[in-house]
């Protein structure tokens, strides 16, 4: 059997301020193959934004196993991670092509390389035009689409999302996400992507990780069985429904 | 196009509206026939330039040194602390009280001991407007270099960025706007500062001027004085002004 490209075991992390201590995380436990969108799904408190730092290396935690990349499948935490914010987080005094290219000027890629890179990637996410623009001239679906290129610019093997369209008006956030799995589908990357969005978990996951709150837990972790390319038609279908109500009902929502 | 009729258009007003006070000033005094003693006319105002012996050149320039000596060295050194703030967590912790408590001297009541330390002149007045303008840009640049998204933070060490890239590439330019605003301030400031020095004691300058003129009642000249100091002012802001418009992307300014 060989092993996954990301493998979490027991997975367990508490804060403690003054004293007090709060479950954030526990018991979670799955794979991600390479290629794999999986959408990490739940209430706010319980912890997937934790998971995804922890998957970040920017948290430690306090049992349990986690590792990313295997023998056949390198991966260098330095250079390999992708973040996407809740925000766009562009920065104001930097056009476009200029913030995207961000990441490899920390990275010390080669920076005529990065720049037509850059572009690429900005006609890739549905941005071609707008390269020299700064991040006020436009809107905040375009910003997150620039902030996706950030992302996928230095080439890293894993992308961590963290509710990107979570401040999109409702219409917008539905076109990205049929745009993040045209993204997905022509990147090949390897995507985590968390979500409070059951409908958006379900859709755009290839897999989902159901986490619960109060106390926060892995509830479950289920393949979703819906070919790609996806139109927005396969919500209305009845095994669409049957994994959505699958996740209500782990919730509590009946 | 419209665009551009638009801005022809607030100039023009901003123009008139001007005009308008100087217009309603100069009915004022010579239909009111209000005494030149208490308030000279638009002409004579004017008309206070050309007597020779209140060297009007000179003065401009003494306190224009001061006005500017005192806000250039305000914001270098301002600049600078700010940066060793950042640089140094502890020394923040150690001196911003300092700082703070030190702000709430009036730099006003400082003009006598100035004098004492340093006799009359231009230094102790150009000390005067640094004081005053210091704090301000201190405080806005130490606040600009602080105000990092946390998660630009995550960011950059998740690609394991060192604090200098951190610092060049996302604090320092991201300061920038604050450190302008601390600068507009100042510069409205450094010319209050540079007045009450040159009020407390000096021997040259717009303000020692106003002072000597006093005396003989030449209110025209006093009149002349305060717009030329209006105008320094005017001066040392519009500079601030386009730097920041130069430096700073428009959304990213302060108001």
């Amino acid at each position: 059997m060989s092993e996954a490209f990301i493998h979490l075991e027991g997975v367990k992390k508490i804060y403690r301020t003054r004293g007090v201590e709060f479950l954030a995380v526990s018991e979670a436990t799955f794979d991600v193959e390479q290629g794999e969108l999986v959408s990490l799904v739940g209430p706010s408190g319980c912890g997937k934004t934790t998971l995804l730092k922890i998957l970040a290396g920017l948290h430690g935690y306090d049992a349990g196993k986690v590792r990313i990349g295997s023998a056949r499948q390198p991966f260098n935490p330095a250079k390999d991670i992708g973040m996407v914010f809740q925000q766009p987080l562009l920065l104001k005094w930097r056009k476009i092509v200029d913030n995207v290219m961000l990441p490899t000027e920390i990275l010390g890629i080669p920076q005529d390389a990065a720049r037509k890179r850059a572009y690429e990637l900005l006609e890739l996410v549905g941005l071609k035009g707008h390269e020299e623009k700064y991040p006020y001239e436009l809107s905040g679906g375009m910003q997150q689409r620039a902030s996706i290129a950030r992302a996928l610019v230095h080439d890293p093997k894993l992308v961590l999302m963290d509710e990107p369209f979570g401040a999109l008006d409702a219409l917008t956030r539905e076109k990205m996400n049929l745009e993040l799995l045209r993204i997905w589908e022509e990147s090949k990357k390897t995507i985590i992507f968390v979500t409070h969005g059951i409908t958006e978990a379900v859709f755009l996951g290839t897999r989902v990780v159901v986490l619960t709150a109060g106390p926060a837990k892995m509830a479950d972790n289920f393949q979703v069985d819906i070919p790609m390319p996806r139109t927005l038609d396969v919500r209305n279908t009845e095994k669409f429904g049957e994994y959505t109500r699958r996740i209500y009902r782990l919730l509590g929502i009946e | 196009m419209s665009g551009s009729n638009e801005q022809v258009q607030r100039y023009a007003l901003a123009v008139l509206s001007h005009l308008i006070l100087i217009a309603i000033w100069h009915f004022f005094v010579v239909y009111g026939e209000v005494p030149k003693v208490v308030m000279p006319s638009p002409y004579d105002t004017v008309h206070a330039l050309l007597v020779p012996n209140y060297r009007w050149l000179e003065n401009i320039l003494a306190t224009s040194i001061e006005i500017f000596g005192g806000f250039l060295i305000a914001a270098i050194f301002g600049i600078l602390t700010a940066l060793l703030f950042s640089w140094f967590r502890w020394l923040e912790m150690f001196a911003m009280p300092l700082l703070v408590s030190l702000n709430m001297i009036p730099k006003v009541a400082l003009g006598p001991l100035m004098i004492v330390w340093f006799k009359y002149g231009i230094w102790p007045n150009t000390l005067m407007a640094f004081a005053i303008c210091f704090f301000p840009i201190v405080l806005t640049t130490a606040r600009g270099l602080r105000e990092v998204e946390p998660d630009l933070l995550d960011l950059v060490r998740t690609l394991r960025g060192s604090r200098w890239q951190l610092f060049t590439k996302i604090q320092l330019p991201g300061a920038l706007p604050y450190t302008f605003s601390g600068m507009k301030v100042a510069a409205i400031l450094a010319v209050a500062g540079a007045i009450v020095g040159e009020f407390l004691g000096s021997e040259r300058g717009l303000g020692y001027l106003m002072l000597q003129v006093q005396v003989t009642l030449d209110t025209a000249a006093m009149f002349m004085a305060v717009i030329l100091i209006t105008l320094i002012g005017g001066l040392l802001y519009g500079i601030v002004l386009g730097l920041e418009r130069y430096f700073v992307v428009k959304d990213a300014r302060i108001q």
